[in-house]
């Protein structure tokens, strides 16, 4: 598995997108700005593992970015769901 | 044909990378969110789009994980978003009228 | 808030649209039309469908049509298009130093009755430029404006845009 530069550069933005990210998760002065981030990242994740099912060359990551997208979108409606639940 | 997938995954990624720096730069929740959704979701289907183009035999699959992020994401954050409305955060610089808790 | 609205009688034909999808599904994830997936497919799609087809109410709303195909494309064309201008409007917005915004919220209303048709609504909102659906309630939706133009009648304007995609929408869906 050799990337090329063009893959090379994807995986460089990629990597700046979950960099910053991760500095609005940490910095995110509420909780629902944390969440969004978090929402975010879960997303980016998901692009990231179909990313490694064609660098491997193996489809089997395409079902685990299938899985992760599916518990990821769970997981935010949980949260949201538990912070309206907070207001009350 | 393996170029245009470099280059649509390039072009995702970049999008990718714009909403996050949005997700940073915007000033409240509503907002960041607005940068947060757009980016990500188009940024994901142009990487699966990509992906597609480097193998093409794997089209069923991208297809569904393509439609399920279309379909999910908004939702998402539209429950962030009403979740945050209900906590009682409000747009900062706020124009236009909307009405007071009902 | 899922129990407030008003949700069609499920039909056969309802059942059977379910039986498509959940079929459909299972040859897109399995990726291959072997005799055997198939069959396991048929057995599997027929079951839940049976079982819980009807309690699964989101679909309630199509409607069918021989031409609603042609109308979900060009309602999926018409939304990328959408989504492409959204995002390079973001990114202008993003990338410039001053960060132009200017944020405003937007009650609108919507004709459309099922569930699915104001959920794909409230999705269609949320990815075109500049707007973002916060709550759907009953008819009612709250609109989130990232840059509405000074000056504009920001009403008129929100509704504007959930009309064009409410009409496409409202082709094949109540």
């Amino acid at each position: 598995m050799t990337l090329s530069v063009l893959q090379m550069i994807a995986l460089a933005l990629l990597v700046l997108g979950i960099g910053l990210s991760c500095l609005r998760l940490l910095l995110g002065p509420t909780t629902p700005d944390r969440v969004v981030a978090a929402d975010t990242l879960a997303v980016i994740t998901t692009a990231g593992l179909a990313g490694l099912a064609s660098v491997f060359d193996n489809p089997i990551y395409l079902d685990v970015a299938l899985v992760y997208g599916t518990l990821a979108f769970a997981g935010t409606v949980a949260i949201a769901r538990a912070l309206e639940g907070d207001s009350k | 044909m393996s170029i245009i997938g470099d280059i649509l995954l390039v072009i995702g990624c970049a999008f990718i990378a714009l909403g996050s720096l949005g997700l940073v730069r915007m000033p409240d929740v509503y907002n960041r969110l607005q940068a947060g959704t757009k980016a990500a979701t188009l940024g994901t289907i142009a990487v699966l789009l990509g992906i597609g183009f480097h193998h093409p035999d794997w089209w069923a699959k991208l297809l569904v994980i393509a439609g399920f992020v279309l379909f999910t994401n908004p939702v998402g954050s539209s429950t962030i978003a009403r979740a945050a409305y209900k906590v009682g955060i409000r747009p900062r610089p706020l124009a236009g009228k909307y009405e007071a808790d009902s | 808030m899922e129990d407030s609205l008003d949700t069609p009688p499920v039909s056969l034909s309802h059942h059977v649209f379910v039986f498509g999808i959940l079929l459909l599904l299972w040859v897109l994830l399995t990726g291959s039309l072997d005799v055997q997936e198939l069959v396991a497919g048929t057995v599997v799609s027929l079951a839940v469908t049976l079982l819980f087809g009807s309690r699964f109410t989101i679909l309630t709303g199509f409607r069918f049509s021989w031409l609603a195909p042609i109308y979900v494309l060009t309602y999926l064309g018409n939304f990328f298009i959408a989504l492409l201008r959204a995002n390079l409007d973001l990114a202008g917005r993003v990338l410039s130093p001053s960060l132009p915004i200017n944020p405003a919220l937007v009650e609108i209303r919507t004709s459309l009755k099922s569930p699915l048709g104001r959920l794909l609504l409230a999705n269609t909102i949320t990815l075109t430029p500049g707007t973002l659906t916060i709550d759907v309630e009953d008819d009612r939706l709250l609109v989130h404006w990232v840059y509405y133009p000074p000056g504009t009648d920001l009403q008129q304007a929100t509704e504007q845009i959930s009309a064009s995609f409410e009409r496409r929408l409202s082709r094949f869906l109540i």
